[in-house]
């Protein structure tokens, strides 16, 4: 443990209302909810912040609900929330899928889907799901609310178009037409953050989306166009491999993720044919 | 602070932001919980939290306030016993997070369900064959009669 603990400040507020003034008034505070990915960064001695907000208190931001047609997710909703939510696995299993695959037991039962979309890791396993689900993030701050499709969250390595006075309150994800696939490749089935994770959707005009393969979680225009228009595989998979950007990391090379990556779109074309 | 510690009420003073894994070695004196990455990759650590296994090392001790924590030192039921019969511990480093992280599985779990359960705990020892032998199919629920050892 590098980071001195005892030396940095967390406020708890006890109410949503509260928590958005601090925010205001008292910033910048870095938002604390399942913590496994900030304790990590004290671990190693990585995190410069030493202000903290305790989410945990806000009830506000928990549970899993339907609104009309709109399937509504708690920021603080936990991936062993969403794998037990009826609701989740019948409206959108392949988040339910995407969450079984997030760590292990122990970090499912504390991570949080919030997190996973605030920490804006490319490799977030559950970030392929919500860009082919065109789910929309609901940030809250004093001044109020602010409603940002997943598409446009995401503005370059780790960055968000979040100001430093908001929330993530929920996502929203509206229905989903059509076959959903998803599909992690890691070192091993469990504890391995993925080298290349994919999600899709088998509809008259496919959705697919990559992880780890860019500086941040990527839709596929090209690529669905191609098969939309009834092209070749062939021709689609070539379409990916110009909409991609991979890297060499400590993970995986850019010419395993390239090859990886095109597999996976046969892989899912011919397993949701039919 | 207030917390439920292996069934009794506590209350503690411990900065917030202080690891639980730190406050039960250190303030609370419970050593069998033990630190392995502190990166939330080993296991070794984990605790239940309201009878949820979770990473010690990687929760703040705020987040325990009113909450009941279980450790290796509370852990009721057979799961030790069977560990040892069957073969499933070694050094005995990964041991404790191993159980705790067991005992959130009902009854006479399947391997596969053990496999599963334990996907978070990494063991530098006995290969798992015999830890998943071991947990599979045993009774996790205190039993009213204990049989002797053949």
């Amino acid at each position: 443990m590098v980071t001195a603990l005892s030396r940095l400040a967390l406020r708890q507020p006890a109410t949503l209302d509260e928590a958005l003034r601090l925010l205001r008034d008292e910033g910048p505070l870095v938002p604390l909810a399942g913590c496994t990915d900030v304790y990590v960064g004290f671990h190693f001695g990585t995190v410069a912040a030493r202000r903290f907000l305790d989410l945990q208190a806000l009830d506000e931001l928990r549970g899993i609900r339907r609104r009309g047609e709109t399937l509504v997710i708690g920021a603080l909703a936990t991936y062993t929330d969403i794998i037990r939510s009826p609701l989740v696995r019948r409206r959108l299993p392949v988040l339910v899928e995407a969450s079984r695959q997030v760590g292990s037991a122990q970090i499912q039962n504390r991570g949080t889907l919030g997190g996973n979309i605030a920490n804006a890791s490319p490799a977030g396993d559950t970030l392929p799901v919500l860009a082919v689900a065109e789910a929309t993030v609901v940030l809250l701050s004093a001044a109020g609310e602010r409603r940002v499709p997943f598409g446009s969250f995401y503005t370059g390595y780790r960055r968000t178009v979040m100001r430093p006075d908001e929330l993530i309150a929920a996502v929203e994800v509206p229905p989903v037409e059509g076959r959903q696939w998803f599909r992690k490749v890691g070192t091993r089935a469990a504890q391995a953050i993925s080298k290349v994770v994919m999600a899709a959707v088998r509809a008259p005009h496919p959705r697919i989306a990559l992880g780890s393969v860019a500086p941040t979680v990527v839709r596929l225009p090209r690529t669905e166009a191609a098969l939309a228009d009834g092209g070749s595989l062939a021709d689609a998979q070539a379409a990916l491999l110009d909409e991609i950007q991979p890297i060499d990391d400590l993970r995986s090379t850019a010419a395993y993720r390239r090859r990886v990556s095109a597999n996976l779109l046969a892989q899912f074309w011919s397993e949701t044919a039919g | 602070m207030r917390f439920v510690l292996n069934g009794r009420r506590t209350d503690l003073d411990a900065p917030p932001l202080k690891r639980l894994l730190d406050v039960l070695r250190e303030d609370c004196g419970l050593a069998g919980t033990k630190e392995g990455c502190g990166e939330g990759e080993c296991g070794a650590c984990t605790v239940l939290v309201d009878g949820a296994p979770v990473n010690s090392c990687l929760v703040p001790f705020a987040h325990v306030r009113g909450r009941e924590v279980t450790t290796i030192e509370g852990l009721r039921g057979r799961l030790p016993e069977a560990l040892v019969r069957g073969g499933g511990t070694q050094c005995g480093i990964c041991t404790p997070g191993i159980l705790m992280a067991a005992s959130a599985l009902g009854p006479r779990p399947t391997a596969a369900r053990v496999r599963e359960a334990l996907a978070g705990n990494l063991c530098r020892c006995t290969g798992y064959a015999g830890i998943v032998r071991a947990l599979a199919g045993s009774r996790s629920a205190p039993r009213p009669r204990v049989r002797s050892a053949r």
